[in-house]
């Protein structure tokens, strides 16, 4: 497919997806891709000073490895899901799902009869919902012509509804130890731990995906210009229903590392993670109008996130205090940013 | 009038035919002594047991069984209903949704239920709709979560959220009082919900009497496992040395146990809140740092069902003298220890 000027500005020349720490190499196309970098910059700095205050506040039990391993570990889930939904807005849709997805990708992965086949019976029953409810969002949406908005709506209600239904209202425990070792310290690959070794690895051929490969080029063009990319020669339909499936791919992984983190399925689970995701995709600085995304500062907008709620922890602050200072934060990190954006330029 | 204090079969079927048709339709305004008296024949009113009466319908409406006290609950409701062949249950969906549940109550108004069960998702929010009720003389159970007035129940019958943080906290103070210096951390539920600051008074209150404790972390979870299992994490983190925890729910509480088994810490005893099986599973085994639950109990909805029931047949509470059914019950929050667990088990909710 050949459609780079005009998506080309949107890549991301910084270092690649799990080690957000490394600094950015030098900027090839600048001024434009000096920007990005700019941006990624300065949600390294927001994270700075947040393990700052961290480092101040608590010092002992901030800086300590079990909690690195724990904000990680609690960053791995929501994060994966981020991932999937960089995607879909950077193409310029939403999905409102993601969090019920994860919610019935849990409970059905859990249930009694699934749990007979064990640790793959579970892996792919999660894989197969999250996959089964991401191509009726695609379909809705690249060829039933539903808004995005809606359709996934409505898929946050049916699978919230669902994933009622399977479970009672009842908590799913899992009984398969091979799933339950995973989250166990006994299970840490040299110090870290599985879920976020997935994580990492997600990340990973999120970013190459999105930077270096064609589908990554369409999902740019398709979110900066769709009639442009379909005049292009991309097959516009076809990208939108890979797109969904994608997202709805991340939430069956998610819902999978739920399991094994929490041992049981609930039809509570990935309670409200579309907000997160979102949020943490727009913090990262993927556009809500689409055209823009960036793998790498989603996982630093979901890194900032999970740090602003161990530090909040770690200091005994009030849920009230908590939720306060969290939107406070969610402000000034993006207020920051187009301040630094407009000093370089952007329009 | 027949011999109601008899407790023979008879005596009562004829007692409570003969009281019901003019008591029940002002079984709301039964506070009139008069009618009272009338009804008694001036000796204890009919008790209440399982031979069948004058049938009742019982309207039911609570809130959205979206986790497992609540699902134990309806479970309660129900089964309690099916025992008596006297008692229709007319229960609708469960909603969380004021507005709708408001409706749903007033559905049940139109059909003309003998009685109303109501667990409302948000008391204040419910206390119109219970004076409607009462208006048109449909007597209201009011389940758990309090109406603002009394003028829209006739009987009150819940839980005592002051009383389980008091009794889990007597219980780990009863534990640690030869401890010096002794740390307790508090994860508890929703912090938006009124009972979840009365069950954290009520811990803090127990706790007073034990100068040696000190509660060094509170953080609320969700009632979720998803986040009992994230926040305890955290507390883990935060509290490198503890003596004990206490946990609101154990549905939560699920995660909560998770998280201290992914973290490998044995070094402090817990207590659980609400008393669900899979928690008094724990505490018989004895095997994880679980002890003890505080019960918050189900079956108060399977008690809801027997004072509609009594009210709409006119009857009292047996061993009691009391001519009527009490306007308000709280359940004690027993302490579910391995010595007294097997007696809690089948309250046990899943």
């Amino acid at each position: 497919m050949t459609q780079p000027a005009s998506v080309d500005p949107a890549r991301t020349p910084a270092a690649p997806g799990p080690a957000p720490g490394a600094a950015p190499g030098g900027p090839s196309r600048a001024p434009r891709g000096f920007r990005a970098d700019v941006r990624t910059l300065s949600l390294l700095g927001v994270l700075a000073v947040l393990i700052a205050v961290g480092g101040i506040t608590e010092p002992d039990a901030f800086l300590d490895t079990g909690n690195l391993q724990l904000v990680l570990t609690q960053a791995s889930i929501i994060g994966v899901v981020t991932v999937g939904m960089t995607f879909v807005i950077t193409s310029g849709g939403i999905d409102l799902s993601v969090g019920a997805i994860v919610a019935l990708a849990s409970v059905w992965a859990t249930t009694v009869a699934t749990q007979e086949y064990g640790f793959t019976g579970i892996l792919f029953t999660a894989v197969a919902v999250g996959l089964g409810c991401g191509l009726v969002n695609g379909v809705l949406i690249a060829y039933g012509g539903l808004v995005p908005f809606i359709a996934t709506l409505a898929m946050l209600a049916s699978a919230r509804g669902l994933a009622l239904q399977i479970t009672d209202g009842r908590t799913q425990m899992v009984t398969v130890d091979s799933v339950l070792e995973l989250g166990v310290k006994d299970s840490y690959v040299l110090g870290v731990p599985p879920l976020v070794l997935v994580f990492a690895a997600v990340v990973a051929i999120g970013w190459l995906l999105l930077n270096r490969t064609t589908f990554g080029r369409r999902t740019l063009a398709v979110g900066g210009n769709a009639e442009a990319a379909r005049l292009a020669g991309i097959d516009i339909r076809r990208h939108r229903l890979l797109l969904y499936l994608l997202s709805g791919l991340c939430c069956g992984i998610a819902a999978f590392l739920l399991v094994v983190l929490s041992g049981s399925g609930q039809n509570t689970n990935g309670n409200l993670y579309e907000l997160d995701a979102i949020a943490a995709a727009i913090i990262g600085g993927t556009l809500l109008s689409g055209g823009r995304g960036t793998v790498t500062g989603s996982v630093l907008g979901v890194l900032i996130f999970t740090t602003i709620t161990n530090i909040f922890a770690l200091n005994n602050l009030e849920s009230a205090v908590q939720q306060i200072a969290k939107g406070a934060i969610i402000v000034a990190a993006v207020l920051v940013q187009h301040r630094t954006l407009r000093g370089g330029g952007d329009t | 009038m027949p011999e109601p204090t008899v407790p023979s079969r008879r005596g009562i079927l004829f007692g409570t035919a003969a009281v019901s048709a003019g008591a029940l339709l002002t079984a709301c305004t039964s506070n009139d002594p008069k009618e009272a008296k009338d009804a008694a024949d001036d000796r204890a009113a009919p008790v209440a047991d399982d031979t069948p009466g004058r049938p009742v319908t019982i309207g039911f409406a609570g809130p959205q069984a979206d986790h497992g006290w609540l699902n134990a609950i309806n479970d309660n409701a129900r089964s309690r209903a099916k025992k008596y062949s006297d008692v229709t249950l007319e229960i609708t969906e469960g909603s969380n949704d004021t507005a709708a549940q408001i409706g749903q109550v007033q559905t049940l108004i139109n059909k003309k239920v003998d009685v109303l069960v109501v667990l409302p998702a948000d008391g204040k929010a419910l206390t119109q709709v219970g004076l409607q009720a009462m208006r048109a003389g449909i007597p209201v159970v009011n389940l758990d979560r309090i109406f603002a007035s009394p003028q829209a129940y006739r009987c009150w019958i819940g839980g005592d959220n002051y009383g389980m943080g008091l009794n889990a906290g007597r219980y780990i103070g009863e534990r640690l009082k030869d401890t010096p210096d002794a740390k307790v951390v508090e994860l508890a539920g929703v912090d938006s919900l009124e009972l979840t600051r009365q069950r954290t008074q009520g811990f803090d209150d127990a706790l007073k009497n034990y100068p040696n404790i000190t509660k060094v972390a509170r953080q609320a979870a969700d009632f979720t496992v998803e986040s009992g299992q994230a926040k305890t994490a955290q507390l883990l983190q935060a509290e490198s040395d503890f003596h004990a925890l206490w946990n609101h729910d154990d549905d939560q509480g699920v995660g909560a146990l998770r998280a201290i088994a992914q973290a490998g810490r044995k070094d402090f005893l817990m207590v659980g809140g609400a008393g669900a099986r899979s928690a008094m599973d724990a505490i018989k085994a004895d095997d994880s740092v679980l002890k003890a639950t505080v019960l918050y109990p189900p079956t108060m909805a399977a008690s809801a069902i027997d004072i509609a029931r009594a009210l709409a047949q006119d009857k009292g509470i047996g061993g009691l003298s009391e001519q009527e059914i009490p306007a308000s019950i709280t359940l004690y929050s027993a302490v579910v220890t391995k010595d007294n667990v097997d007696r809690y088990l089948p309250t046990g909710f899943r």
